[in-house]
């Protein structure tokens, strides 16, 4: 198998893997596991003794800023990835 | 695995950023050795705190119904060392807390010990471990991975059933309680990160521009 078609198959396999409890059908809230055991926590009767010095004003504003951490990402890996390809005998 | 800002009592705040501290300084020794020594490895470098950077960003549904996201500190783990690695952990903490509430500050360092010190230094001996019994490369790279971001989740949920154990099963009740939010959400989104990480460490290899890494 080459290398570019045993990436398509490993690049597929792990969105088959992501979407499968959407595909399935798998019933929940899908909210995060970090506010769930935030919650599990409170159950406790413990309250947080600091608070974020700074929270974005609205789910808008925070997945804009998640949305520009991850082209961030994108962004620096596709440059090098190009340069390397580029840097490739032809 | 953000442990939320305030979200641990006082005591075990300070206790993991003292835990944590001597290794974000040694991974800056480190890192700062790696660019000066080999320069080849600053696209490296970036390539890998860029995957951090992605897919710490992505909230991903799982089979419990809920949502966690990759830790992407795998691949950093096997192209530049976990030590060094520890810093890229450190800078995406960081910038999630202070921009995102995600985290916090005073959980900086219980955050920093699961993400960027538990999770590298396992994926690393992962891999070394899976090198010596015979296993090929990319099935390496697959575990190490997978199992580098599984740790970090596992590490997490001991940390709070430390800090928080259950009035009757102590520490073990409350780890199997947070195990079960954290860890199983974990399982499939682990599987798919080590099967990025085989892809994009391909990428590298392909050009070598992978370090003999010691650690």
């Amino acid at each position: 198998m080459t290398m570019a078609r045993q990436n398509i198959v490993l690049l597929g396999a792990a969105i088959l893997v992501v979407a499968a409890p959407l595909i399935l059908g798998i019933e929940g809230s899908y909210g995060g596991a970090d506010g769930q055991a935030q919650a599990v926590i409170e159950e406790s009767g413990y309250r947080p003794w600091f608070s974020n010095i700074w929270t974005p004003p609205s789910k808008e504003i925070e997945s804009l800023l998640f949305a520009l951490q991850a082209a961030a990402g994108a962004g620096l890996l596709g440059y090098v990835l190009g340069r390397l390809h580029g840097r490739r005998p032809k | 695995m953000h442990i939320m800002e305030g979200f641990l009592p006082a005591g075990h705040a300070l206790a993991w950023t003292a835990i944590s501290a001597p290794f974000v300084v040694t991974g800056a020794v480190r890192l700062k050795r790696i660019l000066v020594e080999r320069p080849e490895l600053r696209l490296t470098f970036g390539a890998a705190g860029a995957f951090a950077f992605v897919l710490s960003a992505l909230k991903l549904p799982s089979v419990t119904g809920s949502c966690s996201h990759p830790t992407g500190t795998g691949l950093g783990a096997l192209a530049v060392g976990p030590a060094a690695t520890t810093i890229i952990g450190t800078v995406v903490l960081l910038f999630q807390a202070l921009l995102l509430a995600h985290g916090g500050l005073t959980t900086l360092g219980a955050n920093v010990f699961s993400m960027a010190v538990a999770g590298p230094w396992i994926a690393w001996g992962v891999w070394k471990a899976a090198g010596k019994v015979g296993l090929g490369p990319s099935v390496a790279v697959f575990l190490a991975a997978m199992l580098g971001d599984l740790g970090t989740y596992v590490v997490t949920s001991a940390q709070l059933a430390l800090a928080f154990p259950d009035a009757a099963s102590g520490f073990a009740g409350a780890f199997a309680k947070f195990a079960g939010i954290f860890a199983v959400t974990q399982i499939p989104l682990a599987v798919a990160e080590g099967l990025l990480t085989v892809v994009v460490m391909n990428a590298l290899n392909q050009r070598a521009l992978v370090a003999e890494v010691r650690a």
